[in-house]
């Protein structure tokens, strides 16, 4: 038993190395490549965009989000926001109707059907050569859309461009935690990018070509993580997927463990049914990166966060165990009657522990490397061990129970955690 | 009209490499600590065996010497660190490792060598010692744990009482030999006290009272004569606890 654990951690463990190693190589291969546009960025042509907003109950936070899309740098003439109130039982409706004289703006009103009916509505509705979207509690900078936009003038063959999400104004340790998280999406989202294996265009800001719905379809009901499904669909039919570093897009994050909880739980979930859905696509070679890197290397990283959770709980439970048998059978002065002296000699020197250590220091760099994509400088942040102790104990929460709800098919709810973005 | 971009197999492959490189590299270095630790065991176990020696020596010169003389630990704080080590190394290292069994097998042949000597001092000085000879298994003994335990905090209360404990089912003769001797069954824990054995779980309190004479090493721990092998024990190692 032991020895089968033994091997099923190293297993692991080689591959979480391998997974990490892959894109230090991939980023020492193409750091020169990662552009950063200047400030004052100019595109050949400006061509016609829309962006859509899908509301509900969002009353009270939707008029940041619109003022913050108001602000684009880009030709009013070739912008259009539509904010769609997607069946809201609070004045939302209402208070979007402040901008119902302005020319950019186009406002609809829909029985509630879910976030990605109220895009298929805008879909339908426009004529534009590129869509995107922004969350309702997201906030986007103003440069965001020229720099995604030259992604697209650059390669023709580019059909989406992910933008970066970066915690907007994080407060407690949770949202830094986050912050951390976040950081290091954006360095292994670039990677991906130029790897062209995405997986996720997410929610706040990916921006389309509008010929992507035209081709494929709208966005489908997908678990209520469509933004997964469509960047799936779009990688089998080989559509290039890129990701801009410095298309930044602010977005609100929980705040409290349990908020937390039911997002994470919603995206895991959507990851196991998406894959279960595009199953076809794994390890077939001709769908490149995706099959081959990306969607094996999420797969087994669920098993993996499951099986170490297990790992130290069992220790956990092994140690109170002991514990308890000693107090039971010599008394509670015996137990922590402590001898210690230090010896080298007691000093693990057993390879997993190693390997271990040879994991986070690859974990931290991907920080560092993100947060310099993000901050334009290295920095090293005490947050990051946050990072590392808080997901350790609460992410096999969220990845054990979207398994089980996988296995019995229990969707959450899209509005049982409204105000919380659907990116990833 | 669109392709997907093609899969680039040798960085595929050179990532495997490095990963590989990395794995054999700890791998090699753990092996290679570990091997430091048993070569640490080793000395340890060469200095106990000579310091045995010395004092198998000096008991032969016994006619010619008086008692005090005598060393009467021979149980050296070295054989308390090895027993702690070599529980650690059972860990750590593992169980099964081929280092690890024979440096338990020849800790085990201290431990009897070394109970053979004090027991001939201690009849030939009239000293008040108690033995326990404790015999365990490591796989599915939970009365063994607590044995463990039990005997531990006996030792932390009586710093004079000397505890060997012996692997049951370590295959040496001379525990084989012992087990024989002293006919301990295989319903363990078992422990061997003065020459009598008990099967099964014994309690603190049951081995006081079975043996009232704890009593009197408890109140002869006095401060300890600067012998050359001093009783101070800085500290006071568990028990084999599994």
């Amino acid at each position: 038993m032991e020895s089968v654990y033994t091997v099923v951690f190293y297993v692991f463990c080689f591959i979480s190395v391998y997974v990490q190693l892959f894109f230090l190589v991939t980023f020492l291969e193409k750091r020169r490549h990662i552009v950063h546009n200047p400030e004052n960025l100019e595109l050949s042509s400006y061509p016609t965009v829309t962006i859509a907003v899908p509301c509900y109950n969002e009353g009270a936070t939707i008029d940041k989000t619109v003022k913050s899309l108001l602000s684009i740098d880009y030709p009013k003439d070739k912008i259009k926001i539509f904010l769609i109130d997607d069946g809201s039982t609070d004045n939302t409706w209402s208070a979007i109707q402040e901008f119902k004289d302005n020319p950019s703006i186009v406002l609809l009103q829909k029985e509630n059907g879910g976030k990605y009916t109220a895009l298929n509505l805008a879909i339908e509705n426009t004529t534009s050569e590129f869509f995107g979207c922004l969350d309702s509690d997201s906030l986007v900078h103003p440069q965001a859309l020229k720099r995604i936009l030259k992604y697209f003038e650059r390669d023709p063959k580019t059909m989406a461009v992910a933008p970066s999400i970066i915690v907007y104004n994080p407060k407690n340790i949770l949202q830094h935690t986050q912050k951390i998280e976040y950081d290091m999406a954006i360095y292994t989202k670039k990677m991906l990018g130029f790897m062209g294996g995405i997986h996720v265009a997410p929610g706040p800001f990916s921006i389309f070509r509008k010929k992507v719905f035209d081709d494929l379809g709208s966005y489908h009901k997908a678990h209520n993580t469509e933004d997964q499904e469509i960047a799936l669909r779009m990688q089998e039919h080989g559509y290039k997927i890129d990701h801009c570093p410095d298309a930044y897009v602010y977005t609100s994050t929980p705040d409290s463990v349990i908020k937390l909880y039911r997002q994470r739980l919603r995206w895991i979930y959507g990851f196991i049914k998406n894959l279960i859905d595009y199953r076809r696509l794994l390890f077939k070679k001709e769908y490149g990166t995706i099959a081959i890197f990306t969607l094996p290397s999420g797969l087994i990283s669920l098993f993996g966060v499951t099986f170490l959770f297990i790992n130290i709980l069992g220790n956990i439970i092994k140690f109170f165990y002991n514990k308890i048998i000693q107090i039971q059978t010599v008394g509670f002065s015996h137990v922590f009657n402590f001898h210690y002296q230090f010896d080298w000699f007691f000093v693990s020197t057993k390879s997993a522990l190693l390997f271990s250590i040879i994991l986070y220091i690859l974990i931290i760099i991907a920080v560092m490397i993100g947060k310099k994509m993000v901050e334009g400088k290295y920095s090293f942040s005490l947050s990051i061990f946050y990072f590392v102790i808080i997901y350790s104990i609460i992410a096999p929460f969220w990845v054990l129970r979207a398994m089980y709800n996988a296995v019995i098919s229990k969707e959450s709810n899209w509005t049982f955690e409204r105000r919380i973005t659907n990116n990833q | 009209m669109h392709q997907h971009e093609p899969n680039d197999w040798k960085k595929y492959i050179i990532v495997l490499f490095i990963t590989s490189t990395i794995f054999i590299s700890g791998l090699w270095l753990s092996n290679y600590f570990n091997n430091k630790k048993v070569d640490q065991l080793k000395s340890i176990e060469s200095t106990i065996s000579l310091d045995l020696m010395s004092s198998e020596t000096q008991f032969d010169l016994l006619q010619e010497l008086s008692c005090k003389d005598i060393s009467t630990t021979v149980l050296s704080s070295e054989l308390n660190s090895l027993t702690e080590k070599i529980s650690y190394s059972e860990n750590n290292i593992g169980i099964e490792n081929v280092d690890v069994i024979s440096l338990k097998k020849s800790y085990s042949l201290l431990e009897i060598k070394d109970y053979l000597l004090m027991k001939r001092i201690t009849e030939r000085c009239g000293q008040k010692s108690i033995f326990i000879l404790y015999f365990y298994k490591n796989d599915n003994c939970d009365d063994c744990t607590k044995q463990g335990y039990i005997l531990t905090s006996l030792r932390e209360k009586y710093p004079n009482l000397r505890v060997y404990s012996f692997d049951y089912n370590l295959d040496i003769s001379a525990i084989k030999a012992m087990i024989s001797i002293y006919k301990v069954p295989d319903n363990l824990p078992a422990i061997v006290i003065n020459g009598k054995v008990y099967s099964g779980l014994k309690t603190v309190e049951e081995i006081e009272k079975t043996f009232p004479e704890l009593e009197s090493i408890k109140v002869e721990e006095p401060t300890p004569k600067s012998t050359t092998k001093t009783t101070t024990k800085t500290t006071i190692p568990a028990v084999k606890t599994n």
